[in-house]
């Protein structure tokens, strides 16, 4: 092979990934566009904000204020309870929802008479809108007086727990995780069935127990949707809003207000803008982070 | 070239389906009004075809809860986007937009709307220097609801004057947790509209208040200790479970559902409660002054939900069509005549508290005007102050600081925290605020 | 295991999740039919004459079918956006990928945590200046931007799973990209682009904070519909019961139907 056949071919291979690079970036260009502007203009708006002081309430007092909503918002006391509180609901339904998401799609993935009618039934609550949740638990479910779970409560003759009183956070993981499992099931479900019916056939036949296949074969199986699970839902589960505002309204104290609740009370109660602005750095700083170390697990399974 | 006209396609699909969906063109006559869920304005909303029919004027109607309607009209109307030609505002919000002119004045509605029949302490209230920026739809104060047969069973008469001390033994006994009775139902949800708004007459009547004349936050003074610890040992004795969760609107429940023996707070609930068609109760209710402690002053609130037009608006002229309509004398007597006379919104008219069929149906009326006329947003504490208002301080500041403050008394009041403990949190972050918008130097 | 009838013990545990599950729902169904008195009664109510009072007072003059109507077409229009732009992309990076790709991919759902809340000022100021306040078309652009990731994620991995040799031979053969879309790739991934649109749409049609802060009279979706009975005065489970149901019966009757494309997408898309 002559050197210049080969330099012509190298040439035309570089050519070629050169045009392919170019059409890919056309194809890319009115995804990346678009969510950049989306991304950008609010954040660079949300980063000049956060430098003023700059209240709604008050159009006239507007001017440049430094590091000072930034000084206030790291040494309220208020700040890092809601960036604990954050982690707890955030964590708490995580686990909460891949742990039943897990059970329950063991269970749905089984062959039951009216397989399809419970699988829907699992599922529906994903379809109910936030606020609606947090009203069928606050008043119809969770009321110490009227609701029907106190009244359960005194049937075995326990005292009714008033929920959002003794235990604020609890009751919201339960009803945020109510809305998320079937999100977690769903993804876990479908995992279960491209799971390779061969090996469970093997292992059954070497006499393993249907605990131990599912420890050794279904799990590892498992393993990566739930990461995908993970990643989805802590997007979400870190900008919950309704919920909180529709049962405790971030009470009582600060037990259950969340960073998200922070802004909004700074944003939308204060009219604060300069400072709810910087909340909101911060909090894009705090997922960021949170997001840094799920994309790495996740990472491993996109594999470009 | 393909791959370059794929890649501008789903732009131009975008762009279409952006110009499919285009807004509907707004015709020149249709008024966009913002207000509150409560079942007066509802009424409203429901009788208004005939304001309609009258005028040629269309109505677009914008209905969301009090918290929600606030953020959406204040960042409406702070970016001046002009989304609404009425609002619905209440006495803290009237002043301070009319300051920053947000509102168009609406002193001039005519001769025959009679501005001289609206009580002038609800006049006062939606004023700025001395100009009027919106017109009251219904006003309230506070008041004492007890149960008249359980008072009875129990050998109980309330005074004409109750006092907080009277209160607490009442509840002692009322209070049969066996039977779901609790002797005292009293806000609790976090709120500066919801708990603080009853606790700031529980302390004002206690000899506190908010500021002293320095701006400087008074939460640790011995007035609002004691005044927040009776609140919450008598929620704990006498008060329903998960007093946290209920605000105005879970306490009007409980005391229609006969769960508790008394229940101090909005005089506009005594509508819904003596209707039989709504309240088990009422046959039983009655009605007594708000209670007093130390002093009269700031016991009982003063609030107005007033309709005003802001400057944004395009449409002032037919907007003010509309405030005089809703307003009016004859709206009051239209309501008395359509819905019953117990449902006119309350409060407003003095013509309203003459008209003797109203005080047939209504026979809370009396005192709810006594309790109007008697409210003093001028002079809210014993003490002097640099702030109006009874049950909230007119600075744009304090609907974060009331929320706050309310978070911690309800951490106090769920037992996670010690009055003490809330009491001082509340201090800390209210200093924080008020040194933040340069009040205190 | 699939083909194994399950133990009787393992169908009533199923069947008992599916149950609490449910109940919430079921419970909320069935006080949307009694009086108000009924529904807050203790002991429940179990036997009841069902009334449609709750329901008419909950669509009396609220205007209850606009805001359905904006709901269907602001998440049906703001998810077929998402997906036509989402296409493309997910087809670069899936087909074509670069090095930057894996870090294209994480900024695209990084976009995803700021909290509206946050910048619900400069988002007002930009609609109201494109004159997008209050219209179906600005709640149409917000719900595509905020879908838009996930489905270039959900696209993204159904393609991956697609078998590179036929694009190949498809390639050889002189099939441009465009061509390999349609003709290739629409094909094998309905079943994933069915599955991101559902999701797109549950998710837009659940979003409830910028339907209540961009909107007034026009433009509202059912979450802004339900806002209104979220708080009014007095004894309202029953009306609020039946608000909530008339919210969720239309997602919920459209995301029965389509439940079964939804697991049989997932199951290419987001899993392997």
């Amino acid at each position: 092979m002559s050197s210049t056949a080969l330099a012509g071919r190298v040439v035309a291979a570089e050519s070629l990934a050169r045009a392919r690079r170019r059409s890919s970036w056309l194809l890319l260009f009115p995804a990346v566009i678009l969510l950049g502007a989306w991304a950008f203009v609010p954040l660079v708006m949300t980063l000049r904000y956060s430098f003023e002081r700059y209240n709604l309430l008050y159009p006239e007092r507007r001017g440049f204020a430094g590091l000072l909503n930034y000084n206030l918002l790291l040494t309220d006391p208020a700040f890092w309870t809601a960036i604990f509180n954050t982690l707890v609901l955030t964590l708490g339904v995580l686990a909460i929802t891949i742990i039943l998401g897990t059970l329950f799609a063991l269970l749905l993935n089984q062959n039951f008479p009216g397989r399809g009618i419970a699988r829907l039934m699992v599922i529906a609550p994903f379809f109910v809108l936030p606020p609606v949740a947090a009203l069928i638990f606050k008043n119809l479910l969770f009321d110490p007086l009227n609701g029907l779970v106190g009244w359960l409560f005194k049937l075995v003759g326990l005292h009714p727990i008033a929920w959002f009183t003794t235990a604020p956070m609890i009751a919201l993981v339960m009803i945020v995780a109510w809305e998320w499992t079937p999100f977690a099931t769903l993804i876990l479900l479908t995992a279960l069935q491209s799971l390779d019916t061969d090996q469970l056939e093997a292992a059954r036949m070497d006499g393993a127990k249907p605990l131990s296949r599912i420890i050794y074969i279904v799990l590892p199986h498992l393993a990566r949707p739930a990461t995908i699970t993970i990643m989805m839902e802590s997007i979400f589960l870190l900008s919950i809003f309704a919920e909180i505002l529709t049962t405790t309204a971030g009470g009582p104290g600060t037990a259950t207000t969340t960073l998200t609740y922070l802004i909004y009370i700074r944003a939308l109660l204060d009219f604060n803008i300069g400072g709810a602005s910087a909340a909101g750095v911060l909090a894009i700083v705090l997922a960021n982070i949170v997001a840094l170390f799920l994309m790495r697990a996740v990472a491993r399974n996109i594999e470009t | 070239m393909k791959e370059r006209r794929f890649a501008v396609a789903p732009l131009a699909a975008g762009l279409l389906a952006g110009a499919l969906l285009a807004p509907i063109a707004a015709t020149a006559a249709t008024l966009t009004i913002a207000t509150v869920n409560n079942p007066d304005m509802l009424v409203m909303q429901k009788l208004s075809p005939a304001f309609t029919k009258e005028t040629g004027i269309k109505l677009n109607w914008v209905v969301l809860p009090e918290n929600t309607l606030r953020q959406r009209v204040t960042t409406d109307i702070a970016t001046h986007a002009g989304s609404f030609d009425i609002v619905t505002i209440g006495t803290y919000e009237a002043p301070l937009w009319a300051k920053n002119h947000w509102l168009d004045p609406v002193g001039n509605l005519g001769a025959a709307y009679d501005l001289a029949d609206i009580f002038p302490s609800v006049r006062a209230g939606l004023s700025y220097n001395r100009t009027l920026y919106a017109v009251p739809f219904y006003a309230e104060s506070s008041m004492t609801y007890y149960r008249k047969d359980l008072f009875k069973a129990a050998g109980l008469t309330m005074p004409a004057h109750p006092t907080y001390d009277e209160i607490k033994t009442f509840a002692d006994k009322l209070t049969d947790p066996a039977k779901g009775i609790y002797g005292v139902c009293l806000r609790g949800l976090p709120g500066w509209g919801e708990n603080m708004a009853y606790l700031t007459t529980l302390v004002n009547t206690f000899g506190g208040e908010w500021f002293n004349m320095k701006w400087e936050p008074q939460l640790t003074s011995p007035a609002w200790e004691k005044a927040i610890t009776f609140y919450v040992d008598l929620m704990k004795k006498d008060g329903p479970p998960n007093a946290t969760s209920n605000g105005f609107t879970e306490n009007l429940a409980l005391f229609s559902t006969g769960k508790c023996g008394m229940w101090i707070d909005a005089t506009v609930a005594a509508g819904y409660l003596y209707d039989p068609a709504k309240s088990k109760v009422a046959a039983d209710v009655a009605v007594a002054p708000a209670p007093t402690d130390v002093t009269p002053h700031g016991a009982h609130w003063l609030w107005s939900w007033a309709l005003a037009i802001p400057v944004s608006s395009r449409q002032a002229v037919d907007a003010r069509k509309f405030l005089a309509w809703a307003t009016s004398k004859s709206y009051i007597g239209l309501v008395g005549r359509t819905q019953g006379w117990v449902a006119v919104p309350p409060g407003t008219r003095e013509s309203t508290y003459k008209n003797p069929e109203y005080l047939k149906a209504a026979p809370f009326a009396p005192l709810v005007e006594q309790m109007i006329l008697s409210a003093d947003p001028l002079h809210p504490t014993m003490n002097p102050v640099p702030y109006t208002g009874v049950q909230f301080v007119g600075i744009p500041e304090f609907q974060g600081i009331g929320t706050t403050v309310g978070q911690d008394i309800a951490a106090a009041l769920a037992g996670r925290e010690t009055v003490a403990q809330a009491l001082q949190s509340a201090e800390a972050s209210t200093r924080r605020t008020m040194t933040e918008a340069g009040y205190i130097k | 295991m699939q083909h194994d009838k399950a133990p009787l013990s393992g169908a009533i545990a199923a069947w008992i999740v599916a149950c609490l599950m449910f109940f919430p729902i079921l419970w909320m169904t069935v006080t949307a039919f009694k009086t108000e008195g009924e529904a807050v009664a203790i002991p429940p109510i179990i036997l009841f004459r069902p009334v449609l009072q709750s329901f008419a007072a909950a669509t009396a003059q609220s205007g209850y079918l606009l805001f359905a109507a904006n709901s269907v077409i602001v998440s049906f229009a703001s998810t077929a956006l998402a997906i036509l732009i989402a296409f493309p992309a997910a087809y670069a990076m899936a087909f074509q990928p670069g090095k930057r790709t894996k870090d294209l991919l994480v900024w695209m759902l990084s976009t995803k945590m700021l909290p509206p809340v946050g910048v619900l000022v400069p988002v007002y100021l930009i609609f109201r200046d494109a004159g997008l306040l209050d219209t179906r078309a600005g709640l149409v652009i917000v719900d595509t931007l905020m879908n838009l990731p996930i489905v270039v994620w959900m696209l993204f991995s159904f393609f991956r799973d697609i078998p590179r040799d036929i694009l190949e031979a498809a390639r050889m053969d002189g099939v441009g990209p465009r061509g390999q879309m349609t003709h290739l790739l629409l094909p094998l991934a309905s079943p994933g682009i069915a599955s991101a649109a559902l999701l797109a749409i549950i998710l837009s049609w659940n979003e409830s904070f910028w339907s209540i802060n961009l909107t007034a009279a026009h433009a509202g979706t059912l979450a802004a519909y339900i806002a209104r009975y979220s708080a009014p005065e007095g004894l309202f489970w029953a009306k609020l019961s039946a608000a909530s149901v008339l919210a969720v019966a239309p997602i919920l009757l459209f995301g029965s139907l389509a439940q079964r494309r939804l697991v049989r997408g997932l199951t290419v898309g987001a899993v392997k």
